[in-house]
């Protein structure tokens, strides 16, 4: 039903994280936009604002149900997608091409401790 | 007719009026009577329509609406139950529904008395000391618990503490109220049958806990078995136990909060005690307290005298101070003093246990073609995880969608979010076994369309006015006036 990208790394709370240098593009996975349903309403931070991993960064909005979104790397926001303010459905039809904040990195190591494609595939399976 | 069908602003006509003033005494337009400083500058946009347009559009409106009263509303964690018609006639009583609550105490006696009776009623049942009856509705009841265990900790001078501990099942109403009460919200996450891990409590309970808030029946309608050891757990570190009263239907004469550890709780009382919601009329979440937290409830307070008779205290050294304007919705608690009178103590007792037997049978009768994640006896309500077989891709939108076609109104659907196709049936205690019986066969139904003929249940519903309104546009670009649509 709902696709795993390979060449990105994996929270178990369904955020997608692409290393590039030393930004962390986030999104959400394909499985959690499926679960969610039709999205309504992203809410994101501010660029500047210092996130530490665990924290909440955000909140996706669906017809179903409100989630919360965990960021999976400390740094600062360097950039939040503006698109998703009026067409937050963006998510709904790509959600590995559509990002939602990238965080320029404090400690990139933290990327190692996410689940690659394999586990996070077998996450959603357990599901 | 499809001219009724259209707003009430489309089928107003420039001129139209549903009466005429004598005009020798208001002039042509009627206004002639009204002090020019009065005036508005310009009409106000109101629709011309005669009386027979509003009665004919109003009337069509209601024909398309489906409550109780239409058919059987099986919306898990809502308590649906019928409301008795005897509420609404002493409801509307002229010497009660024509009261001033800046009136005389001597003259309310009647609606004090009522008050203090009904809270004394609401306190036996749920075996606490006293109950505030001033809260309008079911969260703000919550809202008003929390200000008291606030309140507790800060009279004792004990102001570290700030967290509320809700478990991940819990209705989203209880993270919402502790924040909105200044509280940090901690959850705790339940076990795969949806009861608290105690274990994952046990490492929470710090000096700094406000106390729990906790749902028993929880919402997947399992009954907390070790509620004791979890009172005695968070009694022993300092806090309080808050009882969210929204599942309190299963228990109602049988268990009582205050028995099982809780100290504070609201009580929904346009679930349990059967007066209307859902666009039906107000709520009102009274909330009881133990013994040591009486003094800390809002006021105003109705007090029986030494005389016999009822005074109001507005004040109180302790107290929150007021939370609603004057006593709350009082005619809501006409209503519940009404259907509580009506039943009596014993057969009170029986309501409970009926709700319990029903929300069973229907579970058992269905297991077999829907996924029943939690095994063993619910309470009040269940939830299935979508149909059994989803292999063809049927959700359980498209099923309670179905239902629509059938006659029933929908099941609660994706919550609680435990389960990816959450489907939450809760009957009541009120519903015949004829009714079920019905409700039943349409599952079963449903379930087999959805295998044989799949498309048929992804299209429907088929036979209502509306069929698939846009939910994303609605919640996107909600249109919330005729201006606005116009525009």
């Amino acid at each position: 039903m709902s696709t795993v990208k390979e060449d990105v790394r994996y929270a178990e709370s369904h955020e997608w994280v692409k290393v590039e240098g030393d930004i962390a593009v986030i999104g959400i996975s394909d499985y959690a936009q499926h679960a969610l349903g039709d999205i309504v309403y992203v809410d994101m931070p501010e660029e500047g604002d210092e996130i530490e991993a665990g924290d909440v960064f955000g909140a996706v909005e669906s017809v179903k149900a409100a989630s919360d979104l965990i960021c999976p790397v400390s740094g600062e926001v360097v950039a939040v997608n503006e698109d998703l303010e009026d067409s937050p459905e963006l998510i709904n039809k790509d959600a590995f091409e559509t990002w939602i904040i990238k965080v320029r990195m404090s400690d990139a190591s933290q990327v190692d401790a996410l689940l690659d494609a394999a586990a996070y595939a077998k996450l959603c399976e357990d599901e | 007719m499809k001219e009724y069908d259209k707003l009430i602003f489309e089928i107003s006509k420039p001129g139209r009026k549903g009466y005429q003033l004598p005009a020798d005494k208001y002039g042509v337009d009627g206004m002639s009577a009204i002090p020019a400083g009065l005036m508005r500058g310009e009409a106000p946009e109101l629709p011309e329509v005669s009386e027979l347009d509003v009665v004919r559009h109003y009337t069509n409106l209601s024909n398309k609406n489906f409550g109780v009263d239409t058919g059987f509303y099986p919306l898990g964690s809502c308590t649906m139950k019928y409301n008795p018609k005897i509420n609404e006639e002493l409801a509307s009583l002229p010497a009660f529904a024509g009261l001033h609550p800046l009136q005389d105490v001597k003259s309310v006696q009647g609606a004090l008395q009522l008050y203090y009776e009904l809270q004394q009623a609401l306190s036996s049942l749920a075996g606490l000391k006293e109950f505030t009856l001033n809260p309008y509705a079911g969260a703000h009841g919550e809202l008003t618990g929390l200000m008291v265990m606030r309140q507790y900790h800060k009279l004792r001078g004990d102001d570290k503490r700030t967290k509320v501990i809700v478990p991940d099942t819990a209705h989203g109403t209880n993270p919402a109220s502790a924040m909105v009460a200044g509280l940090e919200v901690v959850e705790v996450k339940s076990r795969p049958n949806g009861s608290i891990d105690i274990e994952d409590l046990k490492p929470l309970l710090d000096d700094t806990v406000a106390g729990i808030m906790m749902t028993n029946p929880n919402t997947l309608g399992m009954f907390e078995t070790e509620i004791m050891e979890i009172a005695s757990l968070v009694h022993e570190a300092g806090g309080l136990l808050y009882y969210d009263g929204a599942n309190l239907n299963p228990m109602l004469g049988k268990v009582r909060p205050g028995d099982m550890g809780f100290d504070i709780m609201h009580i929904n009382l346009h679930k349990t005690f059967s007066t209307p919601h859902g666009g039906g009329g107000p709520g009102s979440g009274p909330v009881g307290v133990s013994e040591r937290l009486v003094d800390l409830l809002p006021t105003p307070r109705v007090v029986k005298l030494d005389d016999g008779s009822f005074d109001v205290v507005y004040n109180g050294d302790e107290s929150l101070g007021s939370v609603s304007t004057f006593f709350g919705n009082f005619g809501v608690m006409m209503k519940a003093y009404a259907y509580i009178l009506s039943l009596g103590r014993d057969n009170i007792k029986n309501v409970g246990p009926m709700a319990t037997l029903n929300a069973n049978y229907i579970k058992e009768s269905l297991r077999d073609l829907y996924k029943l994640p939690v095994e063993g006896p619910c309470k009040h309500e269940f939830v299935f995880d979508g149909l059994a077989d989803k292999s063809t891709g049927v959700t359980t939108l498209n099923v309670a969608k179905r239902l629509l076609d059938f006659g029933f109104h929908a099941p609660t659907i994706y919550f609680p979010l435990l389960f990816h196709e959450s489907l939450m049936i809760e009957p009541t205690e009120t519903e015949s076994l004829e009714t079920l019986d019905e409700f039943i066969d349409v599952m079963r139904k449903v379930a087999i369309e959805a295998r044989e003929n799949p498309e048929l249940v992804k299209e429907a519903p088929v036979t209502t006015a509306i069929s698939h309104p846009d939910e994303t546009g609605a919640a996107k670009n909600p249109i919330l006036s005729y201006k606005a649509m116009k525009a």
